[in-house]
């Protein structure tokens, strides 16, 4: 097959599982709500948490939308790793990944199309909330300008990397570590400096948090909005450490799929 | 005539159990054969190797003149296969199933296709079904229907009929036929059901604890062994003692 004929028919592939998730999404109205259910009911928490904390904390009346920004754009990195992940166990609970590794689908092009389902989920889900709060508290993530994109994307493929890994996981071990994949993003969450600054972390924990793209975003987030500066370097630090952690999650993807094909576990996937 | 499927000296082992020891065989152009063997024999790691799903420790496994283990890709768009150990996704209707396989697999008039198939498999009802309400006679049709929706020259069937009425049965098996003197398709299938071998297949080959202890013409393997029919062959050969007689024939059913 020729180059842009062997390019159509890879993408035609990946489009075929972007269909495969959208036709389970067309079947079934409660995972169309299950997307933005979440988001939404996380945003109206934190937003009533904002009112009160507006005339009770000096620190967020300085900028009013910095819980209800941070909760909205954690929930971007936890949408786009479950959008990986989540996805890719509906494959497994349908005893489906031995159908499609035995067709010409290359594991790359089902990356690539995980991907693509991961960011329809995320804007599915977190836009709907971002959208809401706008008549509902006032508060708009779309005040951020450009800088909104730079820590949207940041944290879409930082979350991209994580599923990926529990994608390898998920294929190594089988659902048994269905739980993991749900939760493991959360174990981020407190070094990822969400709603404080990571100055407010123990020195030893600092070192840490800075191995993680999030908390180049949380803090560019807060220099936004506290001194309406975007701090480039920051941004240039979360892309590289992103770069890093999405050649990890596809490497190590990869590493597996290969593990599974010698011993036999695509054949044995399901619940 | 051209072997369609040749395989070398192939050895697969799960730890310390040998699922597949060191058989060979070859499976000519346009001809339907049969891996017949008792569960746990070897005849599904056997087709999973075929189908690149699972790499084996030794061994050669060439498809269509390519060799597997190094370009399956270039193969696997010319193959289908079905199973029972593999489904499709259970919410997703007949039609949406049967349509993202025949995008996988690069089928240019997809709608023409499926009414086709499921005019042949009688699907033509449940095609605006949820897989998953399905019975199990009618997801084996479907998963057929998914083999066949690329039209492959190669194709693998792992128990195509389990499942199915004796009438079903008898359709899908006249299909099959049918489909491979009609586009050269070769099929290699693995069965319990021996009637259906005898009567389809050109070949057998018979697995027992991963090795092809026999193989040949089902009337030739039947006047050999003095027998009336496949099955008194299998149970005959499955259940003499081996050790060290037949332990290890490689069989070419060319």
């Amino acid at each position: 097959m020729s180059g842009p004929a062997a390019l159509r028919a890879s993408l035609e592939r990946i489009f075929a599982i972007v269909l495969r998730y959208l036709y389970l999404l067309r079947g079934s109205w409660p995972r169309i709500l299950e997307q933005a259910y979440w988001p939404t009911v996380q945003m109206i928490i934190w937003g009533f948490i904002t009112l009160f904390f507006v005339t009770n904390s000096t620190w967020v009346a300085q900028a009013v939308g910095v819980l209800l920004s941070a909760v909205l754009l954690w929930d971007v990195l936890f949408r786009a790793q479950l959008g990986v992940s989540v996805v890719f166990m509906e494959e497994m609970y349908a005893r489906n990944l031995g159908h499609l590794f035995a067709s010409p689908l290359r594991p790359y092009e089902l990356i690539a199309s995980l991907l693509i389902i991961s960011l329809l989920r995320t804007l599915i889900g977190v836009g709907a909330a971002v959208l809401l709060a706008i008549p509902l508290y006032k508060i708009s993530l779309f005040t951020m300008g450009l800088p909104l994109l730079a820590f949207f994307t940041n944290l879409l493929i930082f979350g991209w990397s994580i599923g990926l890994m529990m994608c390898a996981l998920l294929l190594r071990y089988g659902l048994g570590v269905e739980g993991l994949a749900w939760a493991s993003i959360f174990a981020l969450a407190p070094v990822s400096g969400i709603y404080y600054p990571i100055s407010t972390l123990p020195g030893w924990l600092q070192t840490v948090a800075w191995w993680f793209p999030s908390s180049y975003v949380f803090e560019g987030m807060r220099a936004v909005l506290f001194q309406q500066a975007f701090d480039q370097p920051m941004f240039v630090k979360a892309a590289a450490l992103n770069g890093v952690y999405l050649i990890l999650g596809t490497l190590s993807f990869f590493w597996v799929f290969r593990i599974a094909r010698q011993r036999g576990l695509l054949l044995q996937m399901g619940e | 005539m051209r072997n369609t499927i040749e395989v070398q000296h192939l050895t697969k082992r799960y730890g310390p159990v040998s699922a597949v020891a060191d058989i060979s065989f070859t499976v000519p152009e346009c001809s339907i054969c049969a891996l017949l063997g008792t569960n746990g024999a070897g005849k599904t790691t056997t087709l999973a190797v075929l189908l690149g799903l699972l790499i084996p420790d030794q061994g050669r496994v060439s498809i269509l003149g390519e060799d597997m283990l190094r370009h399956r890709y270039r193969v696997l768009p010319r193959m289908n296969f079905s199973s029972p150990y593999v489904d499709l996704p259970q919410r997703l209707t007949v039609t949406e199933n049967l349509e993202i396989y025949a995008r996988l697999y690069g089928v240019h008039s997809r709608a023409g296709r499926i009414t086709e198939l499921a005019e042949v498999l009688d699907l033509t009802g449940l095609l605006d079904r949820p897989y998953r309400t399905l019975s199990a006679g009618q997801k084996t049709r479907v998963a057929l229907a998914k083999a066949l929706i690329n039209q492959p020259e190669v194709l693998l069937l792992d128990e195509p009929t389990a499942s199915l009425d004796p009438d079903s049965a008898d359709r899908i098996r006249t299909y099959l036929t049918n489909y491979q003197s009609t586009t050269r398709a070769t099929i290699l299938l693995a069965s319990h059901n021996m009637a259906e071998v005898e009567r389809i297949c050109r070949q057998v080959m018979i697995m027992r604890a991963g090795r092809i202890v026999d193989a040949g013409q089902p009337e030739n393997l039947i006047a050999r062994y003095g027998r009336r029919t496949l099955e008194e062959v299998f149970l005959d050969v499955i259940r003499s003692d081996l050790q060290g007689e037949v332990a290890e024939r490689s069989a070419s059913v060319a």
